[in-house]
């Protein structure tokens, strides 16, 4: 039989769980707006331009990346199991949620369509390096890649490669360099 | 396969890439966050909920079609699928007039 649409379901069920005094649309609301607005990928940014300009700190988000996080403010759902790995220019980390779309909502916000889409999930295991130059990201043959799969138990970021030509620069001129998708390993960060 | 990729990535600080296609994937988002908030279920509960449905998703794919289905398997025992329907229904005709 077929279920009415869902957007007419999700309606539904929200009015049905409305009446039983389950959920409260204001609370909901608040929390939409919260990840509409205000958690995105600017928080991961400052994690990442406090790494590469305060060597104690990134010592402490590579041993611990969701206390070290929490230093700067940012935690919440799925800021659990943060493990935080280094890109090099030798060795590149490239991030996915093979089995669904496990994403660290703090200092990402929530994941982009592409992170979500089947094609991402199933390719960039099986052929990371295609599907790397196929979003923008040629790197040289001697370049190991390391596909780093996320789930409930480890929520992956990547500390991404400090762009030369930046020493002048300071921490809060480097936040604005860092992009999500660098942190999450399908770019580097440009100068 | 191809590989569906959104435009060049925003700027970390514009924080403005739109997450959500339509309004109900807002809903059905932000119910399933204010839910677990308030001690509803687990997390890996409705993560595994989640993995499951988008496992045997067939069809045009929709993330959040499958985020909505995994919620409702979690409050399977507060919620029946037939309620929602039913309701479903009705909303459905008061948009009718």
């Amino acid at each position: 039989m077929t279920r009415p649409p869902v957007a007419l379901r999700t309606a539904a069920l929200e009015q049905l769980l409305t009446e039983r005094g389950l959920v409260d649309p204001a609370v909901m609301d608040r929390f939409i707006a919260t990840y509409e607005t205000a958690v995105g990928p600017l928080n991961g940014a400052k994690v990442v331009a406090r790494a590469w300009t305060d060597p104690a700190y990134r010592e402490r988000l590579l041993a611990d990346g969701t206390a070290a996080i929490a230093e700067l403010g940012f935690s919440g759902p799925q800021g659990e199991h943060i493990v935080v790995v280094e890109n090099t220019p030798t060795r590149h980390n490239v991030v996915v949620c093979t089995l669904c779309s496990c994403y660290p909502w703090p200092v990402l916000g929530l994941p982009p369509s592409w992170y979500k889409d089947p094609a991402y999930r199933a390719r960039v295991v099986r052929e990371p390096r295609k599907v790397l130059r196929e979003m923008g990201l040629d790197l040289p043959a001697d370049v190991q890649i390391t596909v780093r799969d996320s789930s409930a138990e480890v929520r992956w970021l990547v500390l991404p490669e400090r762009p030369a030509g930046t020493e002048s620069l300071s921490e809060e001129d480097l936040v604005g360099l860092v992009t999500r998708d660098a942190m999450v390993g399908v770019a580097k960060v440009a100068p | 396969m191809t590989l569906p990729v959104d435009g060049p990535a925003a700027p970390p600080r514009s924080n403005g890439e739109l997450d959500f296609a339509e309004p109900w994937e807002s809903r059905a988002f932000g119910m399933a966050v204010t839910l677990h908030d308030a001690g509803a279920f687990t997390w890996e509960a409705f993560q595994a909920a989640l993995v499951a449905r988008i496992a045997a998703s067939t069809g045009e794919w929709s993330y959040y079609r499958e985020w909505l289905a995994a919620l409702e398997d979690v409050l399977a025992d507060t919620v029946t699928p037939e309620e929602i329907d039913t309701r479903a229904e009705i909303l459905a005709h008061r948009h009718d007039h």
